[in-house]
C-alpha cells in the first residue's frame, strides 16, 4: 500500500466533469483507490463518493492505492489533479 | 474540523447569548456535562474545564451567599480559555461577577428558560450524536421492509442498479455510494448519506439521477439504522458459498458487528429480490423463525428415525 499527499492544482477543482475523468482514469487501474480529505476517506473508482467530498483548487488530498498497479495508479492521479488547466 | 460549536447548541436550543459572543466558535468536544456546584464552593482541583458548565437553581442560589471577593474570584476561576460555553438554566438572572468574567476570557453566557435537568439530558442526547465515532464506508444504504441493509461490494459490480431495483419495488434509498456512518450507541450504527449527494444515485449509462423527484418523497430516506450487510462480489467458480445459511458471517463496522451475507453475482441473478428475501428472512429470524435451523433439525430426526428402523 503506498500513500501520497498531493496539492489540487486544478483550477475548477474536482467539479463534476473533472471528477467524472479522475474517476475514468481511476478505474483503468485494478489497484483499490481512495481518496482522503480532512479525515474523510472516499473510493476513487465511484464519482459519488468523490464528489461528495466537494474538493476545491488548492486543497490537499491524500491519494492512497493498494494493489498490483499501485504505483502507477498514485503517479496517473496525481498528475492528473496537479494539472493547471 | 470540530463537530460541534457552541454556536450549533445555541441554534439548536434556542439559547439567548448573553455575553461572551466571541467565543462561540469554541469547540465542544466531549458529551459530558458539568454542574459546577462543588467549583462554586471553592474546589477547583478537578474542574473540568472543557465541559459546557451548567449553572441552576442550586448553584446560583447558593452562589449568592458568598462575599463579593468570592464571587469574583470564583467566577474567574470558573471561566477558562477551554470552557465551551457556560449556560444558565430557568432563565435565571447571570451574576454580573459571571458577565464580567466571561467577557475577559470570551467564553460565551448562554440561557435558557428549561429547567437544568431537562436541559442537561437533552443536550447530552445531542451531544452524544454529534460526538458519536464516525466512519464512511463505499457502498449504498437501502431501507428494505423496515431493514436498514448496507450493500456493499466493488465498483461496477451492480450496487447502484440493485438499489434502483429495489426503490422501484417500492423501498428508500438511503445513500448511494457513499454512506456516513454514526455509532449513536452501544450496537447501533446510523447511516445517512452526504449532504452534497442527498438523494442522488449513479447509473452507468443514465448518469446522476435524483430519485426524490424522479419517485417521490417515499422512496427516499434520511438516515436509517444498519442492520444487515449483504457484499456482493463477481462470481468465483473456486469460492464455496452458502447453502445452507446455518453459518452467520460477521462483519465490524466501528465497534459493532453486524451480520452479513455475501451473495455472488452472476448475469441473469436477479438482485433486488435476493434482497428483498434476505431482508424478509433476517425479519423472520429476529422473530424467532429460522427455516435453516428448522429444517436442519427435521432433517437429524428424520435420519435418526432412519437409523431406528434398521435396528
Amino acid at each position: 500500500m503506498i500513500e501520497k499527499q498531493v496539492e489540487v492544482k486544478l483550477k475548477t477543482g474536482l467539479q463534476a466533469r473533472p471528477a467524472a475523468l479522475f474517476v475514468q482514469e481511476a478505474n483503468r487501474f485494478s489497484s483499490d483507490i481512495f481518496v482522503e480529505k480532512d479525515g474523510k476517506r472516499v473510493n476513487a473508482k465511484s464519482i459519488m463518493g468523490l464528489m461528495s467530498l466537494a474538493i476545491s483548487s488548492g486543497s490537499v488530498i491524500t491519494l492512497i492505492a493498494d494493489g498490483p498497479d499501485e504505483k502507477a495508479a498514485i503517479e496517473k492521479l496525481a498528475s492528473y489533479v496537479q494539472k493547471e488547466k | 474540523m470540530p463537530k460541534v460549536r457552541t454556536k450549533d447548541i445555541i441554534e439548536k436550543f434556542q439559547l439567548e447569548l448573553v455575553s461572551g459572543a466571541e467565543g462561540i466558535y469554541r469547540p465542544i468536544t466531549t458529551s459530558d456535562l458539568s454542574r459546577p456546584g462543588i467549583e462554586m464552593a471553592g474546589y477547583f482541583a478537578y474542574y473540568p474545564a472543557e465541559r459546557i458548565q451548567l449553572l441552576g437553581k442550586t448553584e446560583l442560589s447558593f452562589y449568592e451567599t458568598l462575599s463579593p471577593e468570592e464571587k469574583r474570584t470564583r467566577m474567574e476561576r470558573l471561566c477558562t480559555d477551554i470552557t465551551p460555553g457556560i449556560i444558565i438554566s430557568r432563565g435565571l438572572e447571570v451574576p454580573p461577577e459571571l458577565i464580567e468574567a466571561s467577557e475577559r476570557q470570551s467564553v460565551p453566557v448562554m440561557r435558557s428558560t428549561m429547567k437544568t435537568t431537562r436541559l442537561s439530558s437533552r443536550l447530552t442526547n445531542y451531544l452524544e450524536s454529534k460526538l458519536a465515532p464516525t466512519t464512511a464506508v463505499h457502498g449504498v444504504l437501502v431501507d428494505v421492509y423496515g431493514v436498514g441493509v448496507l450493500i456493499t461490494g466493488k465498483s461496477g459490480v451492480g450496487k447502484s442498479e440493485t438499489a434502483l431495483e429495489l426503490v422501484k419495488r417500492g423501498h428508500r434509498l438511503v445513500a448511494d455510494d457513499c454512506v456516513e456512518i454514526r455509532q449513536e450507541d452501544e450496537d447501533m450504527l446510523v447511516g445517512s448519506a452526504p449532504e452534497l449527494i442527498e438523494h442522488l444515485l449513479e447509473i452507468r449509462g443514465l448518469g446522476i439521477i435524483n430519485m426524490m423527484t424522479l419517485f417521490g418523497a417515499g422512496a427516499v430516506r434520511t438516515h436509517k439504522r444498519i442492520s444487515l450487510v449483504i457484499d456482493l462480489e463477481l462470481w468465483d467458480p473456486n469460492k464455496q458459498y452458502d447453502r445452507l445459511g446455518l453459518e452467520e458471517e460477521k462483519v465490524k463496522i466501528l465497534d459493532t458487528e453486524l451480520p452479513k451475507l455475501t451473495i455472488p453475482v452472476r448475469p441473469g441473478r436477479n438482485l433486488a429480490v435476493i434482497v428483498e428475501v434476505a431482508a424478509m428472512n433476517f425479519r423472520l429470524k429476529r422473530m424467532g423463525v429460522n427455516a435453516a435451523e428448522e429444517f436442519s433439525a427435521r432433517l437429524t430426526d428424520a435420519i435418526e428415525d432412519g437409523e431406528h428402523d434398521y435396528e
